[in-house]
């Protein structure tokens, strides 16, 4: 059924129409946890997206040769392995970058959308579209993530893209925007249980646009 | 219940055999993956370890200015170890700062081992009078936007220790102002500033306690494969990974 989808609704379901944590709802843990500000979520989303399309073009590649009865063990083996030599690569090779995005890297190991996209999509279609809905379904998933990143900084310290410096480089730091000055911060918006509620307001205003 | 009996008498050996095919297939991929990130780990493992003793360097170049001091630092270190002071089990490394021969200071490693979530780690240059000359922090797990304001990199919280001394301060003073000692403490995050505080007080301690002998230790901790004095003990420092 999926096979005879084109490639470019494949791509705006991952954007959109199936969005990984506005409809499927998954990867939650990671991305309650890392919202804090823009760019953490940034951050998030780039590794996520990374690993995404790696597993899922792996998956495609030998989707054949995988028996149904032990396919769940055998992704998750897959992701694990792949997970953990991006994150040797690039503290090895990136180190700066690794320093930036290196906690959020063993929080994809826990993220059930690679293993969801794994199964529900690698392991039945060829490589382009496998390759196509990890990034359609990266990008989606990178968008939310900086969406509620900006609104849970927005509302707890006033701010828009603190910290960009981490992620681009020392010319980034004038990228923030202050809105307001505030010396206690709202914490309820930090903190995640303001993730939730976020998110649960993401989700209600995407339902509002869709009907 | 006789026809499941039946159906486990002629399906017993095919199952049999699709267990076993099954299983074989299982353990080959966990070889293929496994084998994997031991071929990844063994061909960046030096490379990971001289990042982060480059890095540790570059802090170092941070919070003292490099003119300070002409030895070759990161070559010049020790490991100490001392689970009350130190904060952990683990061993600590002292980097020793000298210029022209004399000591100018040293930087040790140390760790908070009570921050809001785990360890925090640090780095704290102390000159050879027992001035604090400044701090980094080198790892931590603590809440973005609160008690991850200690780092350099988000605000300037760190320098507060600047130019401090054992001698400058009594026993009540290192504290946060909330528990009625000198130091700021960080809005909305109370726990952090007190670990890390606590963890300074307590390593300038050790540096005082042992002072000569930290600074005339022969050299025995550099960790890259191709310094000359790793090869006398290769061991340890694959221990240390």
């Amino acid at each position: 059924m999926e096979t005879s989808l084109n490639n470019s609704t494949i791509f705006k379901n991952g954007l959109w129409d199936n969005n990984t944590a506005l409809v499927q709802l998954l990867g939650l843990c990671p991305l309650l946890a890392v919202t804090g500000s823009m760019i953490n979520g940034l951050g998030l989303g780039i590794a996520t997206t990374f690993v995404l399309v790696g597993s899922n073009v792996t998956v495609s590649l030998i989707r054949k040769h995988i028996p149904k009865e032990i396919r769940i063990p055998i992704f998750v083996m897959l992701i694990a392995s792949f997970v953990t030599n991006v994150q040797l690569l690039m503290n090895a090779f990136t180190y700066e970058l690794y320093l930036v995005l290196g906690i959020f890297i063993p929080l994809i190991v826990t993220n059930c959308a690679i293993i969801g996209r794994a199964e529900a999509f690698a392991s039945k279609n060829k490589l382009l579209p496998s390759f196509i809905d990890g990034l359609g379904q990266g990008i989606g998933f990178t968008f939310v993530l900086m969406l509620l990143g900006a609104f849970r900084e927005f509302i707890g310290q006033g701010t828009i893209l603190d910290g960009a410096h981490l992620l681009f480089g020392e010319w980034a730091k004038d990228l923030t925007i202050h809105f307001y000055i505030t010396e206690q911060k709202f914490l309820l918006a930090i903190l995640p249980p303001g993730a939730f509620i976020g998110l649960g307001l993401l989700i209600a205003f995407k339902n509002k646009i869709n009907s | 219940m006789a026809n499941s009996n039946d159906d486990n008498k002629t399906n017993s050996p095919s199952m049999k055999r699709s267990i076993i095919n099954n299983g074989m297939i299982l353990g080959l991929f966990a070889l293929v993956s496994t084998g994997l990130i031991v071929v990844t780990h063994l061909l960046t493992k030096d490379k990971i370890a001289k990042e982060i003793e480059l890095s540790l360097v570059r802090q170092l170049t941070q919070i003292v200015p490099s003119e300070n001091y002409n030895n070759n630092v990161y070559q010049d270190c020790i490991i100490v170890n001392d689970h009350d002071l130190l904060g952990s089990k683990d061993d600590q490394k002292v980097y020793r700062m000298r210029n022209n021969g004399s000591n100018f200071g040293l930087m040790i490693t140390t760790v908070a081992p009570d921050g809001y979530s785990g360890k925090i780690n640090i780095a704290l240059a102390i000159s050879n009078e027992g001035n604090i000359l400044g701090a980094n922090i080198l790892n931590h797990q603590e809440t973005p936007g609160l008690g991850d304001k200690i780092e350099r990199s988000k605000s300037d919280w760190l320098n507060q220790f600047n130019g401090l001394s054992l001698k400058q301060l009594d026993k009540e003073e290192w504290q946060v102002k909330k528990d009625g000692g000198q130091f700021d403490g960080l809005t909305g995050a109370t726990i952090t500033p007190r670990a890390v505080v606590k963890a300074v007080y307590k390593t300038i301690q050790f540096v005082e306690s042992h002072n000569k002998l930290l600074f005339n230790k022969a050299s025995n901790c550099s960790v890259s494969k191709d310094s000359i004095l790793d090869t006398s003990n290769p061991e340890e420092s694959t221990n240390g990974n």
